[in-house]
């Protein structure tokens, strides 16, 4: 039996949330089946994220791009490509949505913090306390090159400077006093005189120094997501974020996560529950565990043809292989292994091409894999994927809520715009009898909604002993 | 274009910011003040100048009034970011056109190009850009760059539209293929690198991360004076702003600016205070002015809705359009929307309005091809 004790004071909450993904860029989504629809048309978003919100989903999230994903030196032709910029979509979605929470990644890196943090709390305010940031780092020249700052970051700096990003985001979102606001038109002046401090910081990598324009929205401040993974990742996490994107769904390493993150998070001098955790998944439901399974061996042939089978592994070996039979056995010839680039998939690490190679031929042989059996098993998400039926899979569910392995769980949609048609009208109810799932909106907030406590205004003397070296406070 | 050669009906933009153009406005505004900063507010405002008539609703951004950003300063100190608000407009909108003012100075030009598209595509092609450059040390310090100085402001701007321009195109219409018989999603063939360089030292690779949009390329207005000679000759603006200290001088600045950009559409500058609520213009203007004066350096009307009518008819015969700025949008906006856009109609001055027309449609652009697949072969492996 599964050890569920987590510790250090930590009490689950007995509930989960939902939250839904729409994918920018991904291998995951069947454009191949008839019933798949836009992944640009406004309507696609409108339509998701209003079902999402029926089914009194927290958050609609959505990614963010820098730059084209390319497959040997070419923009990648396989897979769903070409996605809006996140916040745009999302102070769109604000006006034809009321309750639904509304997260964009963006990156520390490629964006300046004063504004950045003034476009979030745009959208804080615009939304009605709804908006949260999924704070990413990048640190390569490859995404540089769209920018003028080009490729101007260590990648052992990339936590520090993310930090340092952060903190002055927070410090820029702490800057205006509560009721500064003049009540009434007759008021000597429409904020108080001095309501609004400046925010100056002086660092390695950038300086800022700025006058806010914005107060406090309904939620206080947006949300801040993380979904960094690295023991790096993780402190980062424990210090500033409110919710973790996480990678571990399955039951007994998201009880081990949690209790990392919880062991992290009370170290950081927070509280046991302060850090929210929702990991990405994939729900393939059915009336049926027979037709769930049915359902899932046709959504893995979309996702992965004899196309992607191949292309992935070029990725790997980064050359070209459409010589070779997507249904016979893995290329006898080597990778190229000098080249070592973005462009070449995030799984490929330079010299260690060729030992993966020779590792991936051998389990091949073994098992008697085929090209496309392999690569179909490699990325099958077995981790993520949630098959069964709605019963079933709510039984499960039931049990993440019990012992409080996570708070809820990021879907990931197989299906553009109808794919969380299933789970809103058949999996939320399922969870709601068993009394695992809100049957309303707990506020008008996201903050309020995930069950998060206010945040305690960061003055400038915290926020001195919170920063990392690297970076000070003039 | 061809309503700039032989005008005989133009169009009518209405700026939004905060409650109005005049900066002690929120004194007269019929919400309690911070009820400002918020997307119900945006929501009426917008939908107000969309039933009042106007064909265009443009959003402020970058600095703000000197007269809040002064120390202690007694207007309001706050904005909503220019594109957001346009963004949240769009879904509720049906048929006004939404133009954010964006800096191009110290702003990244691949999130500008890739945020404008997206503007576009959740307004059905309704987006336009107006173009700004900041000449504030305080917007370079926000960012920790160094100052551009005024005679650099009009490099960045042209380089910041050409980077635009290059992304837009960068996927050719037709890139999305979905075709399942070869498992290609994309033509890569289709897609183009758009290798900018520019004098100030930065690059962009491309291509942009977004299709193209809607309306293939959306429409920039620049404000006259930012842009030289050479750059609108090049295309590098489809409608220029004109301001002038007063509203007689305003048909020799329409001329003018004709001739420096004859391909461009001509949009004159005004600001509005009108008789309301029975007070005379010139009364309430000095009530407001009592507050805090209104600096501005666009030509002012004040006066009867007949006169403004009036006025705006005769602007309307050599300019493609008008933006006004209403002293107070809660006041002014009411009277515009009852009696002058009403009496502009009837004498047939004011462009027709069509739900599902685009940006490019009232300005009388057709939509352009892709430079890149107009040019033989241009593959992204050549790069």
């Amino acid at each position: 039996m599964t050890d569920t004790h987590i510790g250090n004071g930590f009490v689950p909450s007995g509930k989960l949330q939902l939250g839904i993904f729409f994918q920018g860029v991904n291998s995951g989504t069947v454009w191949k089946s008839p019933e798949s629809g836009s992944q640009t048309d406004f309507e696609s978003f409108r339509r998701i994220a209003q079902t999402a919100e029926r089914g009194l989903f927290a958050a609609f999230f959505l990614g963010e791009g820098l730059r084209l994903r390319e497959h040997l030196g070419r923009p990648h032709a396989l897979d769903v490509v070409g996605r809006p910029d996140a916040q745009t979509m999302l102070a769109a979605l604000a006006s034809v949505t009321t309750r639904i929470g509304l997260v964009a990644t963006q990156n520390t890196t490629y964006n300046d913090p004063a504004d950045l943090a003034h476009r979030l709390s745009s959208l804080d305010l615009l939304s009605g306390g709804r908006a949260a940031w999924n704070v990413v780092t990048t640190d390569n020249a490859w995404t540089g090159a769209n920018f003028r700052r080009g490729g101007y970051l260590d990648h052992a700096d990339r936590y520090v400077h993310a930090e340092a990003f952060v903190t002055t985001a927070k410090r820029i979102w702490d800057s205006w006093e509560d009721g500064a606001i003049a009540e009434t038109p007759a008021a000597p002046a429409w904020a108080a005189p001095g309501s609004a401090r400046p925010v100056h910081h002086q660092g390695k990598h950038y300086t800022v120094d700025y006058v806010p324009r914005l107060p406090r929205s309904a939620q206080y401040r947006p949300v801040l997501f993380q979904a960094g993974d690295s023991p790096e990742g993780r402190d980062f996490a424990a210090r500033q974020a409110d919710v973790i994107f996480s990678a571990h769904p399955r039951l007994g390493d998201a009880l081990d996560f949690r209790r990392d993150i919880v062991e992290r998070t009370v170290r950081a001098g927070r509280g046991a529950n302060d850090v929210k955790i929702m990991p990405a998944s994939e729900f393939i439901l059915a009336a049926t565990p027979q037709e769930a399974l049915e359902k899932k061996d046709w959504v893995r042939s979309l996702q992965i043809g004899p196309e992607q089978a191949i292309a992935y592994l070029e990725q790997f070996w980064g050359r070209e292989l459409q010589g070779f039979d997507p249904d016979g056995p893995l290329p006898d010839i080597d990778p190229v292994v000098e080249e070592t680039s973005e462009t070449r998939g995030s799984g490929f690490h330079g010299a260690k091409a060729k030992q993966l190679a020779d590792q991936w031929r051998a389990e091949a042989k073994d098992k008697g894999l085929s090209i496309r059996q392999f690569v179909s098993a490699r990325t099958s998400r077995g981790d993520s994927s949630f098959t069964g039926s709605y019963t079933e899979v709510a039984d499960r569910l039931a049990e993440y809520a019990r012992t409080g392995a996570v708070d809820g769980f990021n879907i990931s949609p197989w299906l553009i715009p109808t794919g969380l048609d299933d789970i809103v009208n058949h999996l939320v109810p399922a969870l709601q009898e068993r009394g695992v799932y809100p049957t309303e909106y707990a506020g008008a907030t996201l903050r309020e909604n995930l069950g998060l406590a206010t945040p305690v205004r960061q003055d400038a003397d915290t926020v001195r002993l919170q920063l990392t070296v690297g970076e000070q406070l003039l | 274009m061809s309503t700039a050669a032989h005008p005989s009906t133009g169009f009518l933009a209405l700026e939004l910011d905060g409650d109005g153009g005049h900066p002690a406005a929120w004194r007269k505004a019929r919400h309690a003040p911070a009820e400002l900063l918020d997307g119900t507010r945006v929501r009426a405002t917008v939908l107000a100048a969309e039933s009042a008539g106007f064909h265009v609703a443009t959003f402020a951004d970058g600095s703000l009034t000197p007269a809040s950003s002064e120390p202690g300063g007694r207007d309001i100190p706050g904005r909503l970011n220019a594109l957001q608000r346009a963004a949240f407009a769009g879904p509720v909108t049906g048929s006004i056109v939404l133009v954010p003012e964006v800096d191009t100075v110290y702003t990244e030009p691949f999130h500008i190009s890739t945020q404008l598209a997206s503007l576009d595509y959740v307004s059905g092609g309704r987006a336009g850009w107006l173009v700004a450059a900041s000449d504030q040390a305080a917007d370079a310090a926000a960012v920790g760059r160094s100052f551009v100085p005024a005679d650099g402001l009009g490099r960045e701007a042209a380089d910041s539209i050409e980077v635009g321009h290059r992304l837009w195109d960068s996927w050719e219409d037709d890139a999305v293929i979905r075709d399942v018989a070869t498992g290609r999603y994309i033509d890569a063939d289709k897609l183009h690198y758009v290798d900018f360089e520019s004098v100030a030292g930065y690059s962009v690779k491309g291509p942009s991360i977004i299709p193209r949009p809607l309306q293939g390329q959306l429409p920039v207005l620049a404000p006259a004076g930012l842009l030289s000679a050479d750059q609108l000759s090049a295309g590098a603006a489809d409608a220029v702003l004109v301001s002038a200290p007063t509203p007689e001088l305003l048909a020799g600045e329409i001329a003018e600016a004709r001739a420096a950009a004859p391909a461009a559409a001509i949009i004159a500058e005004l600001d509005v205070v009108l008789d309301a609520r029975g007070q005379s213009a010139a009364g309430r203007l000095a009530e407001l002015d009592a507050h805090t004066p209104w600096r501005s350096s666009r030509a002012r009307f004040v006066g009867t809705a007949a006169e403004l009518t009036g006025l705006l008819a005769s602007v309307l015969e050599t300019a493609d359009g008008v933006r006004l700025h209403p002293a107070v949008l809660d006041v002014d906006l009411e009277e515009l929307a009852q009696l002058v856009l009403p009496a502009l109609r009837r004498q047939g001055v004011l462009a027709p309005r069509q739900p599902g027309s685009t940006f490019r449609d009232l300005l009388g652009l057709p939509r352009p091809a892709s430079r890149y697949a107009a040019v033989s072969a241009p593959s992204v492996t050549d790069n």
